[in-house]
């Protein structure tokens, strides 16, 4: 047998029809996740063929996009609530999935959430198994050692009436990191770091997976931090072999095998790693140790600085001094003090316990500043209530700061949680896009500590000052 | 989905890298349960000002951009999210190709399930047309190839599944379901289920 890598081996295991030069493989995918936002067309497509939905029983469906955060829990509360169009849409979407015998997870259920966090913490992404769902960011299912990987609307579609997407291998990347992370430098900062060597493109026609030290070293939490944010390199997917943490993770989810399906199926988990001698097409590698606190001080995620250095000149390119006239910043001057508007702390990035645990480390105790705008907003309703049975709800309410219902919120903008214009939003999400979280909406990608920093302090801050304090 | 043979345009050039598909269609647009009318979105917060008038400068409302139906766009083009409103949004305004030297995968994918053909390009083609805005041009999907005023021709990838959808307007479901058998004994016979 050949030495094959971890993608090798789920890719291998799913092909239905084997690709030809003519044809791409048809791969089979065992768990398709939807949301609000990018399945309602799908469904008119099956309805317009008068097609069934395949495998209802692997489909799981929930809210998260366009839902408010502020408390709902009917229909009524939501037509009182939200923009007309994002209700309408919540509408279908409960409709598609009653009629095709999907289970949803609405208002009604304290599983609700945001599609990429419920899916690890129900136990149904598990290692192995193919994962799609209409949003670029599926890659976070790759932290468990599935392939997991973002599709569009007709590929949503096609995987609801067959189950199967065409496709053709991608290619693979390893990337290496070895050491040790320095205190206040976490998952983010190393996955923002990674996509500053490799660039927003550099991970275009690949499947990333992330080994070494560091690697094995991260929570489940950490690593779904590092794989989420694949995409923002260009990547296809992000994979992380499975190990212990992984299964100790999983271990008695609702959704995971129980008994003894749970021992054959940990028996199939331990076989999915890169054997040694496994070939990637190609490779990089970058050093935990070294690495300070990063933030982006343009508008792609790529345009990322240690959070102590002076904006870079770049090479004088329009593009990059139109992204630096975006976010009203100056080449050679420190983001370092930069007056702040608005702190986000949330996105199927860093809106889990641990996430929320770290940034009430800054906030305990301290006020946000007065002219700040502070939302945390919980990635799902069961981190919600474990965050409040911890009181950190309270740590977050006494600095100030907002405590909402789980959703994707400011990190999209679409559920009426926007940065307005010319605003400078520190964000814990994946994407400093032009008008993301808003109309002329500008924003810096950050920690969790680094984005508590900034609440608390009302400008851009090293948080491991405040750490030390 | 039409047959999609030849492009026959002048180009539009947007020259800057990494145009993300939060551009092409901002957010607050995807709360539409439909595909249609996207056209009039497409570049929103670059072509309209905050009072909805479009902005004289951007180069969509320029004279010479009208009816070009060839879009040349920086590199990794279509990056960022998977929202298939953009291709839907750039077909419906009347876009039929994207040449760049790198467009991102997820929005690749998108395109050719619309008709919107990706063309990549090596990078001393596309800085002459990031330098000649307006050319004519000729896009040849059976051939591959991409025609540049004065009869020079360049070959573009396109895999031959892709291809042939294009050029007989066969959506992929179709071939999907008629896969039927063997994704049922996939099913059927597979180590595990999930
Ligand atoms: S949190 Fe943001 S990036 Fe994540 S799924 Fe929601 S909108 Fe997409």
């Amino acid at each position: 047998m050949t030495a094959r890598s971890l993608f090798e081996k789920v890719w291998d295991d799913h092909i239905v029809v084997a690709e030809t030069p003519d044809t791409p493989a048809v791969l089979y995918i065992d768990l398709h996740l939807t949301h609000e936002v990018t399945s309602p067309e799908a469904y008119n497509v099956l309805n317009a063929r008068g097609l069934p939905v395949r495998r209802p029983d692997l489909t799981l469906a929930t809210l998260d996009h366009s839902t408010p955060t502020v408390p709902v829990r009917t229909l009524a509360d939501l037509e009182r609530v939200a923009d007309p169009a994002a209700a309408a849409q919540i509408r279908v979407m409960i409709d598609n999935c009653r009629e095709r015998g999907i289970r949803m997870l609405g208002f009604d259920s304290d599983q609700r959430g945001i599609v990429h966090i419920i899916g690890p913490e129900l136990g149904i992404t598990q290692p192995g198994k193919t994962i799609v769902c209409g949003d670029s960011h599926t890659s976070t299912h790759g932290a468990f050692g599935a392939l997991g990987f973002g599709i569009g609307t007709t590929e949503v579609g096609h995987v609801l009436a067959t189950q199967c997407l065409l496709q053709r291998k991608p290619k693979t990347l390893a990337i290496d990191v070895e050491g040790q992370l320095p205190a206040g430098v976490t998952a983010k900062v190393l996955i923002l770091a990674i996509i500053g060597q490799i660039g927003v493109g550099g991970g275009t026609g690949h499947v990333i997976e992330y080994r070494g030290s560091a690697i094995r070293a991260l929570s489940m939490e950490e690593r779904m931090t590092v794989c989420n944010m694949s995409i923002e390199a260009g990547a296809r997917a992000g994979m992380i072999a499975p190990d212990d943490v992984t299964i100790e993770y999983l271990n008695g989810r609702p959704m995971a095998p129980q008994g003894a399906a749970w021992d054959a199926a940990v028996r199939r988990w331990r076989t999915l790693p890169s054997d040694p001698g496994a070939r990637f097409d190609r490779s990089a590698g970058i050093a935990a140790d070294g690495l300070r606190p990063m933030i982006t001080f343009g508008t792609n995620p790529g345009m990322v600085i240690p959070i102590d250095a002076p904006v870079p000149a770049g090479s004088g390119e329009a593009g990059f001094r139109k992204a630096l006239q975006y976010m009203g910043v100056e080449a050679g001057k420190p983001m370092l003090g930069q007056p702040v508007d608005v702190v986000f702390i949330g996105s199927c990035t860093n809106a889990r316990l641990s996430d929320l645990r770290q940034a009430a480390s800054i906030f305990r105790g301290r006020r946000v500043a007065a002219a700040v705008r502070a939302l945390v907003v919980p990635g799902s309703q069961a981190i919600k209530k474990q965050a409040e049975a911890e009181g950190l709800d309270q740590v977050f309410r006494a600095a100030g700061a907002e405590w909402r219902e789980s959703g994707c919120s400011m990190c999209i903008g679409m559920n009426g949680d926007t940065v307005g214009t010319g605003q400078l939003c520190v964000s814990t999400s994946n994407r400093n896009f032009e008008g993301r979280q808003g109309i002329g909406a500008r924003t810096v990608l950050a920690s969790p500590l680094t984005a508590a920093a900034a609440a608390v302090t009302g400008r851009i801050a090293d948080p491991r000052e405040l750490l030390r304090s | 989905m039409d047959k999609v043979t030849v492009i026959r345009s002048r180009t539009v050039v947007m020259p800057q890298p990494d145009i993300d598909t939060d551009q092409i269609v901002p957010a607050r647009f995807l709360t539409t349960t439909t595909r249609k009318g996207l056209g009039k979105v497409l570049f929103a917060d670059w072509r309209y000002d905050k009072a909805g008038q479009p902005k004289p400068d951007f180069i969509l409302n320029r004279p010479e951009a009208a009816g070009c139906a060839v879009l040349v766009g920086g590199h990794n083009f279509g990056c960022g999210s998977s929202r298939e409103h953009a291709p839907w949004a750039l077909v419906d305004y009347g876009i039929q190709a994207v040449i760049s030297t790198g467009i991102a995968d997820i929005f690749r994918n998108n395109s050719l399930k619309n008709g919107l053909v990706p063309v990549i390009v090596d990078a001393a083609t596309h800085e002459w047309l990031l330098g000649h805005p307006g050319s004519e041009v000729t896009i040849d999907v059976a051939a591959c190839r991409l025609e540049l005023p004065g009869g020079r021709s360049i070959g573009f990838p396109l895999d031959g599944f892709s291809r042939y959808c294009l050029l007989n307007g066969v959506d992929q479901l179709g071939y999907l379901l008629q896969q039927h058998e063997a994704i049922t004994a996939f099913e059927r016979n597979r180590a595990w289920q999930p």
